[in-house]
């Protein structure tokens, strides 16, 4: 039977909070059709019972599996052994790290919890009170993309904006301008969150590079579909000639 | 809120197919009473009639309030939830948004619960509930990053902590389902009932083997799927029980029909395809054609959607196009899927008052799998999502009202408090053992050989035997000192939990002497409508001597349904004498 080994950081924060650790290797033997999570769970059944990491469904539905193997962010669980393989040279280990951009908790498990405190500052839907909403398949197919978000936070963890520069405080990053997106285009919604956006959220801090969508594990078009039309209302909201104009005249609210 | 996993993540993303409720956007000659008949037939009449009768008027309602929270199910032309059709319901009936129901649910309650200032206790395992008086007062909970000690006072208690079936080496839970809740239930004191009954999901992924267990929603086959053999044939015809024969297709030509006129978006005029009977059923029958040596190169059956065009298959199943596509390297919209029997899902639990879903323990509450009593013998697919909303909103706003009344919160004994935290640090104290991850893998094992789908009296008595020896080496498993995120030292907590909803379920299996929904006996094969078909089965803890405790098992019936209710059910089916 084929074996592989695994090269997994292991580590605690130190008194700073930095992580503090080491690389380790661990060779097991591997099946057929295996993923990275069933390496990762066949190291902890066989050699560390204590390897920390974050799991649930197995199935790319969860989102809580996210790591980094071969410095990609990714979710082990729907990362398959054979384009692992594939992609590292003959030879080498497979490198398997936590999230870069969160704080660490222990070895693949980071700590997650800005994105709950994110949660509670978005303004949350507000519709009409009576029940049997109308709205057409196509209206709801817009919002659908935007709903299937897994919030695995890959896509936090490869933003530039927050892995390198660490605006946690200043940037609602790609997951809630998902999260938003899906509220502003909401038939049914009567909010207004445009002066948020720009503001609280600092959309202004994204350069559409896109790093974003080429991680989401399901397929959101984050930048093209969220992202951007949420910088074009805020375009046509503050810098927009005619629409200020309107505004002034009480043509448009 | 105390979570065992973090916020949104909980096993329910996995349901996918929808959430059943007789709305009648789709079809407008279903109704509730129409859901509240194929719900009590779909569950061999052993299901609560009160639970089955608030579920079908309520559950039309909290898809609508869903809706209003900001749940965007897919539509009908007209605008409206669009509904498809599953295994059991006599009309097109789950609300549903794609193959990923599950994830809609979650994520919208997750959002409306964050809006309205609940607080959270994230990756929290609860070990004891504690009781003063007879009454719950509060439990106790570790923390499973840090390995911090909890207790929680508590006015009351809901618990919504699922099933139990990751006690079967093939399943389609997550490492959650240990079943805490039920076990954690069952210490304190509660009535559990109908613990025999288990759920295999029919179609399960099969290969390759790290994903064996992983579900397909049935959804496939209410979009058309067809279900063969080895040898290409389409068995379901053969395997139609007679109080079905009435509603199901007995002719390809006719399912054929029936499916075309879904696809075009009619009426149904003819019967539907055998694939769409209950699960219990299906599965029996995939066990079946997999004993009579017509299986499929990896031991199951096929599952076959290819035939529908490739686009509608990605619209209404896109999980499932990207799941096989990733997990399997098989694209469903070209080739046919394999697959096989899961345990999937408990119909038994934790004894309810049908009102109030108050347990037998005052101020306690269950909703949802942990709970009993809606779903009888066999659960009908879209009904779990329904029975989470529906008595998910009773249970906890009747704990809120009963927690209101009540002043002071009783005082919880320093004893059992200290006793459970040393039993909770005693695994991390060890110098050494055996990986409890070894431990969990054999009882998984040995569930699955000797309390699966068929079961017979030598089986499930080695079974029992098999526990005792497992709950030894439990006390015996060392995963390292580390209280910080150590997975197995929670592994090695969980086995308690595991062994006990184990023994309940071969226990009450052992007791009853017929084949019925999702238990079935190799040594009784038949149902047995007189007595059996009348009567649950309930389970307590007993105490025998001092310290020492027994499972204790009685059987006892609900009380008699309304004539009104009855009125709507099929009488043959009841067997009743003149």
């Amino acid at each position: 039977m084929e074996e592989v080994t695994f090269r997994v950081f292991r580590g605690e924060p130190d008194v700073d909070g930095d992580p503090f650790g080491e690389m380790i290797d661990y060779t097991v033997e591997m099946d057929e059709g295996m993923v990275v999570l069933d390496v990762i769970h066949r190291i902890q059944a066989e050699h560390a019972p204590d390897l920390s990491c974050r799991w649930n469904c197995k199935a790319g539905k969860c989102g809580s599996c996210s790591a980094e193997v071969n410095g990609k962010p990714r979710l082990m669980c729907m990362t398959r052994m054979e384009d692992i393989l594939e992609e590292t040279p003959e030879g080498e280990p497979i490198v398997v790290k936590p999230m870069q951009a969160f704080p660490l908790t222990k070895d693949l498990v980071t700590d997650t919890s800005w994105a709950y405190e994110m949660n509670k500052k978005m303004v949350p839907i507000n519709g009409p009170d009576e029940f049997d909403w109308e709205f057409k398949q196509e209206e709801a197919d817009r919002i659908q993309e935007f709903r299937s978000c897994i919030e695995c936070m890959l896509c936090v963890d490869t933003c530039h904006v927050l892995r390198e520069h660490q605006k946690f405080d200043e940037f609602a990053g790609p997951r809630f301008f998902v999260r938003l997106a899906g509220l502003e285009m909401h038939p049914l919604d009567t909010e207004s969150r445009i002066p948020e956006i720009k503001e609280d959220f600092g959309i202004g801090y994204c350069n559409i590079t896109k790093c974003c969508t080429e991680v989401c594990p399901a397929g959101i078009n984050i930048t093209d579909n969220a992202i951007i039309p949420l910088k074009e209302r805020i375009v046509t909201e503050y810098y927009d000639p005619l629409a200020i104009l309107a505004k002034k005249l009480g043509i448009r609210e | 809120m105390i979570c065992k996993s973090m916020l949104g993540k909980a096993h329910t993303v996995m349901a996918e197919g929808g959430a059943a409720a007789a709305l009648g956007n789709k079809d407008p000659r279903d109704n509730w009473g129409i859901h509240f008949r194929d719900t009590m037939k779909g569950g061999k009449y052993l299901g609560d009639w009160r639970m089955a009768k608030i579920h079908a008027q309520q559950a039309p309602d909290r898809i609508r309030e869903l809706e209003t929270w900001g749940a965007i199910f897919d539509r009908t032309p007209k605008g409206l939830t669009n509904q498809r059709n599953f295994g059991g319901h006599t009309y097109p009936r789950l609300a549903h948004i794609g193959d990923a129901t599950g994830l809609e649910l979650i994520r919208t309650l997750q959002e409306k619960g964050v809006h309205m200032g609940m607080d959270v206790y994230m990756e929290y395992t609860v070990r004891k509930l504690f009781k003063t008086d007879g009454k719950i007062s509060g439990c106790f909970a570790y923390d499973r990053n840090d390995g911090s000690l909890h207790v929680f006072k508590a006015k009351t208690i809901v618990l919504a902590t699922g099933g139990i079936t990751r006690c079967w080496a093939v399943c389609s839970g997550s490492w959650e389902y240990t079943g805490e809740g039920h076990a954690l239930a069952y210490w304190a004191g509660a009535e559990m009932g109908d613990m025999e009954f288990v759920q295999f999901h029919p179609t399960g992924m099969i290969w390759p083997p790290s994903v064996k267990g992983i579900l397909v929603t049935e959804g496939v086959r209410g979009e058309g799927g067809m279900l063969t053999n080895s040898e290409g044939e389409r068995f379901m015809f053969d395997y139609v029980p007679d109080m079905y024969k009435d509603e199901f297709a007995d002719t390809e030509t006719e399912a054929l029909e029936w499916v075309s006129e879904i696809v075009e978006g009619k009426l149904a005029t003819v019967r539907r395809p055998p694939e769409l009977l209950t699960r219990d059923v299906v599965a029996k029958a995939i066990n079946s054609e997999r004993d009579a040596g017509r299986a499929s190169i990896h031991g199951g059956v096929y599952l076959d959607i290819s035939w529908r065009d490739e686009e509608e298959v990605k619209k209404k199943l896109p999980g499932m196009y990207h799941q096989f596509k990733e997990l399997a390297a098989v694209d469903i919209t070209k080739e046919k899927m394999e697959v096989g029997p899961t345990a999937h899902y408990v119909m038994g639990g934790v004894k309810v008052n049908p009102e109030t879903q108050e347990s037998t323990i005052p101020r306690m509450f269950a909703a949802g799998e942990v709970a009993t009593g809606l779903h009888g013998a066999n659960r009908l697919g879209g009904n779990s999502l329904s029975d989470l909303i529906v008595f998910g909103k009773i249970a906890g706003e009747m704990a809120a009202v009963a927690a209101a009344n009540i002043g002071q919160f009783l005082p919880i004994d320093e004893a059992e408090i200290n006793e459970i935290a040393e039993e909770t640090l005693a695994p991390l104290n060890r110098k050494d053992g055996e990986n409890p991850a070894k431990v969990v893998e054999d009882l998984r094992e040995m569930m699955q050989n000797k309390v699966g789908i068929i079961r017979t009296e030598r089986l499930l008595k080695e079974a029992l035997n098999d526990l005792n020896e497992i709950e030894k080496r439990a006390n015996n498993t060392f995963s390292g000192s580390s209280k910080i995120y150590n997975p197995g030292w929670h592994q090695a907590l969980e086995i308690s939990a595991m062994v006990d909803v184990s023994r309940m379920c071969a226990l009450a299996a052992l007791h009853r002497e017929e084949s019925r929904g999702g238990h079935t006996r190799d040594d009784f094969p038949n149902p047995d409508y007189k007595y059996w078909g009348k009567i649950n089965s309930v389970i307590t803890k007993d105490k025998i001597s001092d310290g020492k405790f027994t499972m204790n098992i009685e059987h006892r019936s609900y009380p008699p349904i309304e004539d009104e209710l009855r009125a709507l059910l099929d009488s043959k089916d009841l067997q009743e004498e003149e």
